[in-house]
């Protein structure tokens, strides 16, 4: 009896549709996939350990480079667990921004994936059709924090500085051309007979399996499982906005890609009602000793120099304790899980990738699938390697 | 027909984009705006004397996130602090703009340059003379 030989291939971690630096090694049977097995650590930085060797405030830039595009939510996270440690309320006005600019984050995210999807599957022009739109709001994300991925601009305590003049119009004008592109997109792809032939019925992922694997956001709502940390365990008054979760039923590429689109027609919903019921007031919490004071004090005020420089210098001290906060970011739910022991800096730092756990269900997804559904299959779980690598 | 029509509406999207504007520019001749808060390649602020408003308090040392300034400090007859070497390590800078928001005289800015292109490797690390003639640019 003749043995049945598989071939073994290596994928990435050099190919561009793995979206970074992943490598999978397939097992082949003729164009048929019996077996996948992901590696990944090609980008490790060890960003979990250099946060033990920094202050707390030295450990935000490190967050922007996790999930580089969505830096905001990333950014949001980190804030929010050491908030939780440090038991300070969050000013109205300051949470709301950080609503606003958080849910912006996640339609240039949700756009660069429809974009880079699009391409991966064949269909060229949407991608430039969603880097347009992306590279508007990213201007907006830019006006506001001054960086195009890095922002930086939420704080623990509040925000970095107040709104720049001319935002409020930018965002405004922004989110009011969006939903006609997001209409251009679907009159591109939704129906086009190419588009469906790739995305329907491939990468398959049931509701048991995605709960399973542990899998969030938008994969595991393609699944039809409505979990949604944001309406789960509401967090920076999300509870005061109307919104939507969307829905799959297939739990198929195509849902994931409709899924998407509607969590960017939602997203748009909420950033028009921050807004519209944008509260007055500070966007700092009064908390002298974990809050630097404005800069126009210090020039002024001994006190404020004083504790400018303390604050600085030696950075904040939460009390002895831990605290973990998960939130909603692009990819899924993004946690924070964040020790004190009561120095300046943390003891540890753990973080719940996304990107990580919705990596571990690709070898169910691309079982017994063509190769080409391979690239299909990863691009739609929208993988961030800085982020898996950490 | 179900197969043809959603190509054509496609088609006629893209057709209808020919006779719009291009969006893109042409970089290097002309420059990307960047807004007011951009964190570009660092300047010092100039005082009345012209020379440096750092004072060399070590703030944006202390404050920096991967330590990529050097100071130096000196010492004038008055007993004024002032930086006898000021260098930031554009290697190592992450552009977080810690040591501006640090500064409590205001004298390290990040500026609105973001053009970072050198045929020597020594021509890219900012000392105390290029960060002030970054000052002169912008004004």
């Amino acid at each position: 009896m003749a043995e049945t030989k598989y071939m073994t291939i290596n994928m990435g971690p050099q190919h561009p549709a793995t979206h970074g630096v992943l490598r999978v090694v397939l097992e082949l049977d003729g164009e048929t996939v019996v077996k996948s097995t992901p590696h990944i650590g090609y980008l490790h930085r060890g960003i979990e350990k250099i946060f033990e060797n920094r202050t707390y405030w030295q450990g935000e830039p490190l967050t922007d480079r996790l999930d580089y595009t969505s830096g905001m939510s990333n950014n949001l996270a980190y804030c929010l667990a050491v908030e939780k440690l440090l038991g300070v309320e969050i000013p109205k006005r300051a949470q709301y921004i950080r609503v606003m600019l958080s849910e912006l984050q996640r339609i240039a995210a949700h756009l660069l994936w429809v974009a880079t999807h699009a391409l991966d599957m064949g269909a060229m022009t949407v991608l430039f059709y969603g880097f347009r739109e992306r590279e508007n709001c990213l201007k907006v994300l830019e006006t506001v924090s001054g960086a195009r991925l890095m922002p930086d601009y939420i704080r623990f305590g509040g925000l970095r500085e107040e709104l720049p003049g001319g935002f409020i119009d930018m965002a405004k004008s922004f989110i009011e051309e969006l939903p006609g592109r997001i209409d251009e997109y679907e009159t591109l792809l939704t129906e086009n007979v190419i588009w469906k032939g790739r995305t329907k019925g491939v990468g398959f992922l049931s509701a048991e399996d995605a709960i399973g694997y542990g899998v969030t956001g938008p994969v595991l709502r393609a699944s039809g499982i409505n979990y949604d940390v944001r309406k789960a365990y509401p967090y920076s008054s999300y509870e005061e906005f109307d919104f939507e979760i969307p829905l799959g039923t297939h739990g198929d590429i195509y849902d994931r890609y409709l899924v998407r689109l509607q969590e960017m027609r939602q997203s748009i919903r909420i950033v028009t009602q921050a807004i519209e019921s944008l509260p007055e007031g500070p966007i700092k919490v009064n908390a002298p000793q974990y809050v630097p004071p404005e800069k126009e004090d210090v020039a002024s005020d001994m006190a404020a120099l004083i504790r400018h420089f303390k604050i600085m210098a030696d950075g904040i001290k939460p009390p002895k304790g831990e605290a973990y906060v998960s939130i909603e970011s692009s990819k899924g739910e993004l946690g924070f899980y964040v020790v004190s022991d009561g120095t300046e800096r943390p003891y540890r730092v753990r973080i719940r990738p996304p990107s990580f756990l919705n990596l571990g269900s690709v070898s169910k997804m691309i079982e017994g699938a063509l190769v080409a559904d391979v690239v299909a299959a990863i691009g739609s779980l929208d993988i961030v390697l800085g982020e898996i690598d950490k | 027909m179900k197969v043809i029509l959603p190509l054509l509406k496609g088609l006629r999207l893209t057709f209808s984009r020919i006779f719009t504007k291009p969006i893109t520019y042409q970089y290097p001749e002309k420059k990307h705006k960047v807004p007011e808060r951009w964190r570009g390649i660092h300047y010092f602020k100039k005082n009345e004397a012209g020379e440096t408003a750092c004072v060399a308090c070590g703030l944006c040392v202390k404050v920096c996130p991967n330590q990529c300034i050097t100071l130096e400090i000196g010492e004038k007859f008055d007993g004024k602090r002032y930086p006898l070497k000021y260098e930031i390590d554009p290697w190592r800078c992450i552009y977080c703009g810690f040591c501006q928001d640090a500064c409590p005289v205001n004298a390290i800015n990040l500026g609105e340059d973001y053009e970072q292109a050198h045929y020597r490797k020594e021509d890219f690390v900012l000392d105390m003379k290029k960060l002030l003639a970054m000052y002169e640019d912008k004004k």
